[in-house]
């Protein structure tokens, strides 16, 4: 069209037209990019900057945990201080005698510091928040691509199968999975991971749908683009909003249903320092030693809720449809 | 209407057959053989023999999943190895409690949900609403878990000899059990499948005793179901807090809101009549896919308060490794699952008229 | 005393990027059985116009200053009740899109219905024989059958003429019709704008009709308001708006219809879009667009806001090619 209206010469209004189209616009902004706003509009948010402190924190705790730990996690103390098991957290400034050694939540059932136990878990449940997501969501995307990329009978298969996973109690069947696969932690990320490989698969099949026939791939397709190259370069990065935050909400599950298995015995085992297998271990003592069962169930909450709010806020963000 | 039913009512078949394949493959994924795996190492050949034979593990895979499927299809789940019953007659003693349990989480995040969601929809941006979104978002985060041990500390022992002291575990009081309704009406539940689903029936206490006016016992049994219950509901109750806020607040910009007030609509009626019923629409679909996590969560809360339900039974059968039971409570909970949003999508054509047409 | 009566009415959005005046010191009259055209292109401020007259503003808007004085009665001013119980009876409203402005759970009939429950003592009976003999008023086939329709099931044009049966159905002295015609298809447009037409001679009601459309405001105004960037810039009755437009923004809107056997080498358009609203300079909104600034090499234009001046005792434009200045340098 540009082309065409150069070539012709140009009218007197035309030529007034253009020297006012290409006048600097005296009120008009310029168009921030969409990312910018994006940013803009998360950082704006009091809930999103709110999730992205708690995770950072987090992060730190797990980065430098061996400097903020003031035992090993998994060091029995007996023998090495004069403490009984469960004793009640001391605080040296909040008046707790001085010759009695400090431990701010307490020591557990097997006398170890359950401080030091909670700043090391935070890397149990960082890692395998985010390496389950990162497989369902490899796996899923994958999956969901194919599907809608080539449609037919191999869209029709990947997703009935889908359908069933989804057809199951999210938590029941990560349980049935474990079971069968045997306890473990290893085994408790990969139950996770396959339940939550379909909610990944239909996000992504359904942006490539509503992307494929979107001009720039069908012109892509025109100059001889290989499927392959297509999906990775020009489709899936399409597909990568929605993804992201359904990815960080996923974390957030995640983290819950590990807690879960783990406090069902099916996870995390003993003696690692995994925050849902402490707060088992001690379930009993909720009556005489809550703060056994207090720290560790806090430390999960905080985490999930961190990573909730964070994907709260980039959904807000990245959606469009919610633009204000 | 009519043909939407029908294709819901298709579209359900193939999960509900994936579901059926899935469970019995999920047993033959077992690592190594499932003699050993459950019988335990030391078994004998003959015990193994026996139990290959018992379980049908001599034949081909197919004719395996033939008799497996024809077994739910009669109603028969197989038998569990370490009690050696029938696991159908388990699932009479078991599942009323964990339906009770659901449905008790359900209301109560149905009921205070929903409320809740319109009320920080009304209040949109003032401290209410703030103050609402943050619980609510603390409850989407919760491990029901720890919420329930918390709340059995908190009922049971901070507030012991209080009015409002609550039992931290178990369906009843020790020592009260109740009479099935059958009996005090002095029916005869006949024999075979038509007694073992009066007695199911009966298993659901609240519901028992309250049909048969035993009052100490209802009394007993709800007190003893409002903690795992709470703890049950939080995070569903959470969700569909934030979910009804969100519709409502979406719905409240529509042309119609407008429409209504500019007719000369009260304020109260342009929400109540003209948003309400629409923004509800979403939240139906929602409860629905909740009632996921309130079967899954039961094996937490059940574990939690010692519940004689399916949830605990799972827990102790991975423990035995007694994978029928694992096997047929899975495949129920599934199916129940699938079957209710199934009725959800249903009444949800109802709701809405222009699904009706598609 | 005219019927309705607008005096410097301005409407702000107050938005995190600042506040946006859709609405700057608007003025205009309505004398009781007449047809008053606000043109414009989307934007402009027509339709905030409409809503703040009838306390209908979405969340972060608010009328700034300003009264809008219907029979002598401020409606700014007036408590949320008494508002509500004129909305629908002696002011009613329809709106652009017919389709969404239904309530799509509920059947058309019960929703005419409802104005008469909310204005009227009539029983449930009663209300049930008005609504089907509304629909029928407005044309609609087999009114009893179609009562019990949904929305959805209606084509645009059947439910605009849904939301005429309930905006007249209080025979009200003022409707504000907003854009009713735009979202239809050109034959439907036609039967809509003649069913209002001939709704509005058998009951005098008074119309503010809202449209980008200078067709169908050349077909059904008395008296034309143009509108650009939330300001009137020019106002006349119909006639001389069309035969003797002053402000370079009507010409351009005039000079923008195609006619029919008119051969020309080009449409004349106007360059560029509505300009943002948030803290307007002071100068002539148009400015940036404006095609008569370059051509007269008018500087003013873009230093000092211009305004309304009075070309006849009926006839008004917001430019600078008219005012005393510029008319003697």
């Amino acid at each position: 069209m540009d082309s065409e209206k150069n070539n012709k010469p140009l009218s007197p209004k035309a030529a007034l037209i253009e020297q006012l189209a290409s006048n600097e616009d005296l009120y008009l902004e310029n168009p921030a990019s969409v990312w910018r706003i994006a940013m803009r509009r998360f950082f704006r948010r009091k809930i999103g900057v709110a999730g992205t402190v708690i995770i950072g924190f987090l992060l730190l705790v797990a980065i430098f945990a061996p400097y903020i730990a003031p035992y090993e996690p998994n060091q029995v103390l007996i023998g090495i201080e004069d403490i009984r098991k469960r004793t009640p957290p001391c605080i040296h400034i909040l008046d707790c005698p001085a010759d009695q050694p400090q431990h701010i939540m307490g020591v557990d059932g097997n006398v170890r510091d359950v401080f030091s136990r909670i700043i090391y878990g935070s890397r149990v449940s960082l890692s395998l928040g985010l390496s389950t997501v990162t497989l369902a969501i490899v796996v899923g995307s994958a999956l969901g691509a194919i599907a809608g990329y080539r449609g037919g009978f191999v869209d029709n298969l990947i997703m009935r199968i889908m359908d069933v996973i989804l057809g199951f109690p999210a938590f029941l069947l990560a349980i049935a999975i474990v079971a069968v696969l045997g306890p473990g932690l290893k085994n408790a990320l990969l139950a996770i991971a396959i339940v939550a490989i379909p909610s990944y698969a239909r996000v992504t099949r359904a942006s490539v749908l509503s992307i494929k026939e979107i001009d720039f791939v069908a012109a892509s397709k025109a100059l001889g683009a290989s499927s392959t190259r297509l999906l990775l370069t020009r489709i899936m990065p399409n597909a990568l909003t929605p993804l992201v935050v359904l990815g960080t909400l996923g974390i957030a599950g995640a983290i819950l249903e590990a807690a879960g298995l783990s406090f069902l015995g099916l996870g995390a085992q003993p003696p690692l320092a995994e925050w849902g297998s402490m707060l088992a271990s001690e379930r009993n003592q909720i009556f005489s030693s809550p703060y056994l069962v207090i720290f560790p169930g806090f430390a999960i909450m905080l985490t999930v809720l961190g990573f909730n709010l964070m994907g709260d806020g980039l959904r807000d963000a990245l959606d469009p449809s919610l633009n204000e | 209407m009519l043909s939407y039913i029908v294709r819901r009512i298709l579209l359900t078949i193939p999960v509900l057959l994936g579901i059926l394949l899935v469970t019995f493959l999920l047993v033959r994924a077992i690592p190594g053989d499932p003699c050993h795996s459950m019988l335990g190492e030391k078994a004998s050949e003959e015990a193994c023999a026996r139990f290959d034979a018992n379980n049908g593990l001599d034949k081909s895979v197919p004719v395996q999943l033939g008799i497996y499927i024809n077994g739910i299809a009669h109603g028969d789940f197989g038998e569990s190895i370490r009690f050696s019953r029938p696991i159908t007659q388990i699932l009479v003693e078991r599942l009323p409690m964990t339906i009770e349990l659901s449905l008790a989480g359900l209301f109560i995040a149905v009921s205070v949900g929903i409320p809740l969601g319109i009320l920080a929809a009304r209040k949109h941006n003032t401290g209410t609403d703030i103050a609402t979104m943050t619980l609510a978002n603390i409850g989407v985060s919760m491990p029901v878990f720890w919420l329930g041990l918390l709340l059995a500390y908190f009922f049971a022992l901070v507030l012991k000899d209080t009015p409002f002291q609550l039992p931290p575990s178990g369906r009843l009081s020790a020592g009260l059990s109740s009479v099935p309704f059958y009996e005090v009406w002095g029916w005869d539940p006949g024999e075979g499948g038509k007694a073992k689903f009066w007695e199911f029936i009966s298993n659901h206490e609240i519901f028992n005793s309250i049909v048969t006016a035993q009052w100490v016992i209802a009394k007993d049994a709800i007190k003893h179901l409002i903690l795992p219950a709470v703890a049950l509901a939080t995070i569903p109750m959470s969700i569909i807090t934030r979910m009804t806020r969100s519709s409502l607040l979406e719905v409240l910009s529509r042309d119609y809101v407008r429409t209504a007030r500019a007719k000369g609509a009260s304020e109260k009626r342009v929400v109540g009549k003209h948003a309400l019923r629409n923004a509800l629409l979403p939240v139906v679909t929602i409860v629905g896919l909740q009632l996921g996590a309130l079967l899954g969560g039961a094996v937490l809360t059940e574990t939690v308060f010692s519940l004689a339900g399916v949830g605990r039974m799972v827990f102790e059968a991975i423990t035995a490794r007694d994978y029928p039971i694992i096997q047929g409570f899975t495949v129920v909970i599934a199916m129940g699952y699938v079957l209710m949003n199934l009725l959800v999508d249903i009444s949800y054509g109802f709701l809405d008229p222009r699904i009706r047409l598609e | 005393m005219s019927l309705l009566e607008v005096n410097n009415l301005s409407t702000s959005f107050f938005t995190r990027d600042g506040e946006v005046e859709a609405v700057g010191d608007v003025s205009f009259s309505v004398d009781e059985g007449q047809v008053l055209g606000v043109v414009g292109e989307s934007g402009c401020g027509k339709s905030v116009t409409a809503l703040s007259m009838l306390g209908l503003l979405p969340k972060p808007g608010v009328v700034k200053q300003g009264e809008v004085l219907f029979k002598g009665r401020n409606l700014v001013e007036m408590k949320p009740d008494d508002l509500k119980d004129l909305r629908g009876k002696e002011v009613s409203m329809i709106f652009q899109q017919p389709g969404s402005a239904l309530n799509p759970v509920y059947k058309v009939g019960a929703q005419i219905a409802e104005v008469f429950k909310l204005h009227t003592d009539l029983d449930k009976k009663e209300r049930n024989v008005e609504a089907i003999d509304m629909l029928r008023k407005v044309g609609i086939p087999d009114p009893e059958s179609r009562a019990k329709s949904y929305p959805h099931e209606m084509s645009g044009g059947m439910a605009q003429r849904v939301m005429i049966a309930m905006a007249l159905s209080q025979d009200p002295q003022l409707l504000i019709a907003d854009e009713p015609t735009t979202a239809l298809d050109v034959t439907i447009q036609a039967q809509i704008l003649d069913l209002m037409r001939d709704l509005k001679d058998n009951s005098n009601t008074a119309v503010v009709l809202i449209s980008h459309d200078l067709g169908v405001i050349a077909e059904m105004a008395d008296r034309v308001l143009v509108m650009y960037a939330g300001q009137v810039v020019e106002e006349a009755d119909v006639e001389t708006l069309f035969s003797n437009p002053h402000h370079p923004y009507t010409k351009g809107l005039i000079g923008s219809i195609p006619t029919f056997g008119d051969v020309r080498d080009e449409l004349d358009v106007i360059p560029g879009v509505v300009p943002g609203l948030i803290d307007p300079p002071d100068a002539c909104r148009f400015a940036p667009r404006c095609i008569a600034r370059i051509e007269n090499e008018l500087e003013i234009c873009t230093q000092q806001a211009p305004e309304l001046i009075q070309i006849t005792p009926t006839h008004q434009a917001r430019c600078f090619l008219y005012s005393e200045e510029s008319a003697n340098g």
